[in-house]
């Protein structure tokens, strides 16, 4: 038997729906769920004061202050790093099957797992370099850790920039650099920033990387060789260890919101981008 | 003097691109010596097919951890796949475009949300729910798919979207001058020209779902065991890795990262899958 | 005559593939040689040695020579980025880079080291005049090139290579997608800048060549065929390819 048309049409209209429906309904759940019992937590006094009996009570200053120079240390090392090999990859070699290599081997490094590199991290930095427990340690692991992305976000937004205007840079006698200053990192540079942008997302939400090379102190560090711990380390711990519910909450409230902020200010930056484009 | 800046420009970008990657590949390699001796010096039977994993004892079979890991992506694909691909679909041929636009970034903010936080939903709300209704501990191998399956929607709707729109509207006004309706249109023309695009969409949230540590760590209830039923709980090799490092010494920590090895080894063979996926995709086009 | 470019027995290989054979011929300075021949003919190509472009492309060798001024264009220290500060280039799509009118002028002069406002401001005035530009964008000039009307973007290319103050200028197919009146102005301008620039012009449309050409070259499947004074070819072609093509047999 075969069914008309219509209500295939009607009936697939239903299950994609439903399925697009249901996978906003949990996604919005997650945040409202979080942010309905994290907010009444999280104040001002919360942000800035410093946590008691373990995080039981108190706030979760040092955590904040972790939370802003790990990934500010991942940023300052991998950026330079990653928008030079990047530059050099697209502009300065030509493309071969070594590119080709490279480009993969970045692909899959991106896709690695951060508990490989909080492995490497800890081995490597903390016990072999003697770095310790440490915002170092901990800054190099997720620099390491973005840097894959980094390149790899930064090619594409290089490789996004017209070959012609390359050629008419070129063709008006520029040199290589010349063209890569003042024509094709001003046009890639808004895709670049949000590679960064999402990369300090995906550093602030980090736990795994982080947890084994940082560590967990809840001091406030003064020195790079100090052990920190960042906002989702805490609330791992807290929500671990059953140490205290409500603040566990304050704490996710306030990391969800620091990276929907990064994040949402990485796609505005996307958006300006396209519409100066087109 | 002019020329000398651009050699030396030049110069500064090639040391940068080569210590930059030649350092990510020293990571590798790194990894690789840590854990392939051991996998050697230990027997790759042993170590992959053993259920044995006794640190303390010098044992380290791995076979469990496997097998959990297989068994949660898998999960992680019945849940995930069908709720991402069909969003996909409904979001690129039967949304407003505008609509569309706005919908998407929003399901993609929603992979930068830390995974600690997915954890801490599947403790707080699925496992209790999953302990009431089937009953068993909650944390288990089922709360786990659920909450990956939960965690690689944004990768799986965001590629399959972009591979979706990549079909020439033409293909679509083929179909439709020929009087077919949306749904035959969609299943006829689009998807099969989309297809190897989605099937990429899939395998990278494979990735993802495989290499996620804390989420799972939190959901899974970390037993060693294989899996009877899916309400059993599981430790996946990440959470092996996670829960044993900071105390590891020796042949334990090598194991450690041999298991490391084994993921490594996973996520190349998926990506590669990926991009051969991507690649028959341009090809074709 | 002085000799501008001196071609000797010059092949261009992509991918092994012979795409330029054993090309022989001299190039008059202050003159307007037109190159016509169908698609695939290897004119672009050719323009495109003259100005070592093809050096962006990976795959590709040459043979022979190429001279400008009776030095050889690709012998290994031979300075590139000299030689397009000599010969400039308009190309088919017209592509203003995404700055203003004016910043795309003194693109070329900056690169060099130009830095004196007044001296920039008046390279632009007398750029965008040779152009034929200037009065229509004399009060904009802080605007965005990509603003432009199609044939005002072109002019605006042909104005940022005269503000570099070649030697030569080469035009691959500069008019193909213009409307009448704006090929007519870039047509005007060439026929004035030839006095002061060798001017070369790859086109698809033999009409224009016979419009504007002092000298006209006819290229079929990578071969130089017939090279002449523009009445020349388009009267009394020697070779019956030739006379094939500009009659509109093919191509």
């Amino acid at each position: 038997m075969r069914i008309h048309p219509r209500y295939t049409q009607r009936g697939a209209v239903v299950i994609l729906g439903g399925a697009t429906l249901l996978t906003l309904v949990i996604l919005i759940f997650i945040i409202v769920f979080i942010l309905e019992k994290g907010l009444p937590v999280l104040g001002w006094n919360f942000l800035t004061s410093n946590p008691e009996d373990m995080g039981r009570s108190g706030g979760i200053f040092p955590t904040l202050i972790g939370t802003i120079i790990l990934p500010l240390i991942a940023i300052i090392i991998a950026t330079p790093l990653g928008v030079f090999t990047s530059v050099y990859l697209s502009e300065y070699t030509k493309e071969t099957r070594a590119t080709k290599i490279i480009r993969f081997g970045t692909d899959c490094l991106a896709g690695i797992p951060s508990i490989i590199f909080g492995l490497f991290g800890y081995i490597f930095f903390v016990i072999t370099l003697g770095m310790g427990w440490s915002l170092l340690a901990g800054g190099l692991t997720l620099a390491v850790m973005i840097l894959p992305t980094i390149i790899r976000t930064s090619e594409e937004a290089i490789r996004a920039v017209p070959k012609s205007y390359r050629e008419v840079s070129f063709s008006l006698g520029a040199s290589s650099w010349q063209t890569v200053k003042k024509v094709i990192l001003p046009n890639a540079l808004p895709g670049i920033v949000t590679g960064v942008m999402l990369s300090i997302g995906r550093s602030i939400g980090e736990t795994a990387a982080v947890i084994f090379t940082a560590g967990s102190s809840l001091r406030i560090p003064t020195s790079l060789l100090d052990s920190a711990r960042t906002m989702s380390v805490h609330f791992y711990i807290l929500a671990r260890e059953g140490i205290s519910a409500e603040n566990a909450y304050g704490t996710a409230a306030a990391l969800i919101i620091a990276v929907l902020l990064v994040n949402l200010s990485a796609y505005w930056l996307m958006n300006r981008f396209i519409s100066k484009r087109s | 003097m002019k020329l000398f800046g651009e050699k030396a420009v030049r110069r500064i970008l090639m040391v940068t691109a080569f210590s930059a990657l030649s350092g990510l590949l020293l990571i590798a390699l790194f990894i690789l010596n840590e854990g392939l001796p051991f996998i050697f010096k230990y027997g790759i039977k042993e170590f992959l097919f053993s259920s044995d994993w006794y640190p303390h004892l010098g044992k380290f079979g791995i076979y469990p951890m496997i097998v959990a890991s297989l068994w949660v992506t898998l999960g992680a694909m019945i849940v995930g796949a069908p709720l991402g691909v069909f969003g996909a679909i409904f979001l690129s041929e039967y949304t407003p475009r505008p609509v569309m636009k706005i919908i998407k970034p929003t399901i993609e903010l929603l992979a930068a949300i830390p995974s600690v936080v997915y954890g801490f939903i599947g403790v707080m709300v699925l496992a209790p729910i999953i302990r009431a209704n089937f009953g068993g501990p909650g944390l288990s191998l089922l709360a786990a798919s659920i909450i990956l399956g939960i965690m690689i929607l944004p990768t799986v709707i965001s590629i399959s979207i972009d591979s979706i729109l990549a079909v020439p509207q033409s293909y679509r006004e083929g179909s439709y001058a020929l009087g077919a309706t949306t749904w035959q249109t969609t299943h006829m023309v689009t998807i099969k020209a989309s297809k190897s695009g989605i099937i990429a969409s899939i395998i990278l949230g494979l990735g993802r779902a495989i290499g996620e540590t804390m989420a799972v760590i939190m959901v899974a209830g970390n037993s060693v065991n294989i899996p009877n039923t899916p309400l059993d709980s599981v430790r996946t090799l990440t959470a092996n890795i996670a829960l044993e490092m900071s105390y590891a010494t020796g042949m334990h920590r090598q194991a450690l990262f041999a298991t490391g090895v084994v993921l490594l080894i996973v996520i190349i063979i998926l990506n590669s899958l990926a991009s051969v996926a991507i690649r028959k995709r341009m090809v074709k086009r | 005559m002085k000799t501008k470019f001196q071609i000797k027995d010059f092949s261009f290989y992509f991918n092994e593939e012979k795409v330029l054979k054993n090309i022989n011929f001299e190039i008059e300075a202050n003159s307007i040689l037109g190159i016509i021949g169908p698609a695939g003919s290897g004119k672009t190509t050719f323009l495109r040695s003259l100005n070592r472009m093809n050096d962006l492309e990976s795959g590709y060798r040459i043979e022979g020579n190429i001279l400008l001024d009776g030095i050889d264009i690709y012998k290994p220290e031979y300075d590139v980025v000299e030689l397009r500060k000599k010969v400039g280039m308009v190309f088919a799509m017209p592509v203003p880079l995404p700055m203003s009118i004016y910043e795309n002028v003194v693109y070329g002069p900056r690169l060099s080291g130009v830095q004196d406002k007044k001296r920039l401001d008046e390279l632009v005035e007398k750029s965008l005049s040779s152009a034929y530009l200037w009065e229509e964008v004399k009060d904009r000039l802080h605007t965005s090139g990509m603003r432009l009307s199609g044939g005002q973007q072109q002019r605006l290319c042909l104005a940022r290579v005269l503000a570099m103050e070649p030697e030569a200028i080469l035009l691959d197919e500069p008019s193909s997608g213009l409307d009448p009146i704006s090929t007519a102005k870039i047509e005007d301008a060439l026929t004035v800048l030839k006095k002061s620039y060798t001017i070369i012009l790859v086109t698809n449309n033999t009409k224009q060549a016979a419009r504007v050409a002092d000298n006209t070259a006819f290229f079929l499947m990578g071969e130089l065929i017939e090279l002449g004074t523009t009445s020349q070819i388009f009267t009394s072609p020697v070779k019956t390819q030739t006379d094939d093509y500009i009659t509109g047999r093919f191509g």
